[in-house]
């Protein structure tokens, strides 16, 4: 059985979507990681993708964030193509000047955090608005602070990353992206290389963010209670397809494919939520 | 001193052939990677006494006379020089992927990926290797004297003719060039030290 129903469950208050996937494929040589994707989401709009490991969940954010190009298929951005420019009414593939300009409306949020090594955590935050936006040192600074601030790392702005913790290196991570104020925000399996007890602290700041924002979220991610408090949607990714996708009560309650039925099994339900059993 | 004068002209011509054969190594283009791949593979495959030799006495018959201490200063940038560009170019690909990741997620351009992120993190991995390659051109400027620069070696040897005393000549010869490169090896512990932030 293949569900793919798209129109049934979005909350579209009319308003047009940020992004719009459509037939998109990718190919690493011979394997098809991601098979004729359609996939939309609104300005605002907090989507989970789960899925078992290799399902093309990581690969769908890579392409939006233009870590990895698509083989097939386009991709935009607030009605601009991402991938592709039109000239003379044809699409021509993007030079990196355009990726630089259609690409600032996103952000990311990395498994491994990637903080760069060699700089303070305030100067991790600061280098990019300076560098990117132009601000002012000093309003990136201040910047800077407030997001740290709301991420509870505000202490650690003179220290290194390699001397946090997982967790909070993540953390980090979230307030840099945060600094460059996207209007979508990835995050790729955020909590995935941490520590079981600093897994808490980053969902929180997730959390947080969620309830207080406007910007879209894409989160990927295993924590199955954590896609059922904060999504708005969830999307089962397998095998390179969107193969059902609803709200969280749908999806978790009633799953229609067999194949989320079996995924959700590995998963099951205790007083907080949704276990992974080993 | 003629060692210093070669060591400090040639030092920085080798520093700045580095990053140029680096660059060119890890090029978008085919052709300028080729073609620096070649130019360094040559340099970095034959010797450097050989070199000397024939730029002093193969080139001129070729119609180009080349002073001594060009020959001397030429020779040993090319060859350091090469050296120096696989040092430049494999400590940038040591950099893990994950870092240009994060600067293209916040839309930092191609240079500026470079400049703030890949290369102050690379130079730090290159400095052991420079300091290294530095001590090398050090002794390499005693070769030039068998092109008639009057360097420190040539000159001791000169002395021997004239005074004689072998071993004690000598000895001081050897001990002026740990001298000199050890002066080396403590600035470039240095530089590592100050290069070392963020690190534990």
């Amino acid at each position: 059985m293949d569900v793919t129903e798209t129109d049934e469950t979005q909350q579209t208050d009319g308003k047009e979507p940020i992004i719009k996937y459509r037939n998109i494929s990718k190919s690493f040589g011979d394997h098809q990681v991601l098979k004729e994707i359609d996939f939309d989401l609104y300005p605002g709009e907090r989507v989970a993708i789960i899925g078992p490991s290799g399902s093309g969940k990581t690969t769908l954010a890579r392409l939006l964030m233009t870590l990895e190009k698509p083989s097939a298929g386009t991709i935009q951005v607030d009605g601009r193509h991402l991938w592709h420019r039109e000239v003379k009414g044809k699409l021509v593939p993007a030079n990196e000047r355009h990726l630089h300009e259609v690409r600032g409306d996103i952000g990311m949020v990395f498994q491994h955090f990637n903080l760069f090594p060699h700089m303070t955590i305030l100067r991790n935050c600061t280098e990019a608005p300076v560098k990117v936006l132009g601000l002012p040192k000093k309003e990136a600074v201040e910047r800077a602070k407030e997001m740290l601030d709301k991420v509870g790392m505000l202490d650690k702005v003179d220290q290194y990353p390699a001397n946090l913790s997982g967790g909070q290196q993540q953390r980090v991570a979230i307030a840099r992206a945060l600094v460059m104020r996207p209007k979508v925000m990835l995050f790729d399996e955020p909590t995935s290389a941490l520590d079981p007890e600093t897994v808490g602290e980053v969902l929180n700041v997730i959390k947080d963010l969620a309830r207080q924002g406007d910007m879209a979220m894409l989160l990927i991610t295993h924590e199955m209670s954590f896609a059922r408090e904060v999504a708005d949607r969830i999307c089962f990714f397998d095998d390179g397809k969107i193969l059902e996708q609803g709200p969280p009560s749908q999806i978790f309650t009633q799953p229609k494919t067999e194949r989320l039925q079996e995924f959700l099994k590995r998963f099951h339900l205790n007083g907080n939520g949704f276990q992974e059993v080993q | 001193m003629v060692t210093v004068q070669l060591l400090v002209i040639a030092g920085i011509l080798s520093f700045v052939m580095s990053f140029i054969g680096g660059f060119a190594r890890l090029s978008r283009f085919a052709l300028v990677r080729w073609v620096s791949g070649g130019i360094i593979e040559f340099f970095r495959g034959t010797s450097l006494l050989v070199q000397l030799f024939w730029l002093y006495y193969a080139l001129p018959l070729l119609g180009v006379s080349l002073p001594s201490g060009l020959v001397g200063i030429v020779g040993l940038a090319l060859n350091y020089g090469s050296y120096g560009s696989e040092i430049v170019r494999s400590s940038i690909l040591a950099i893990p992927k994950g870092q240009t990741e994060a600067g293209i997620a916040l839309n930092m351009t191609p240079a500026q990926r470079m400049r703030s992120i890949i290369l102050p993190q690379a130079f730090r991995i290159m400095l052991p290797s420079f300091g290294n390659l530095m001590i090398e051109l050090l002794k390499g400027t005693a070769l030039v004297s068998l092109v008639t620069i009057s360097d420190m070696t040539l000159n001791i040897m000169q002395m021997r003719n004239t005074v004689g005393h072998d071993t004690q000549i000598l000895s001081l010869l050897l001990v002026a060039y740990f001298i000199i490169g050890y002066a080396m090896t403590l600035g470039f512990r240095w530089l590592e030290r100050r290069f070392s932030a963020g690190r534990v």
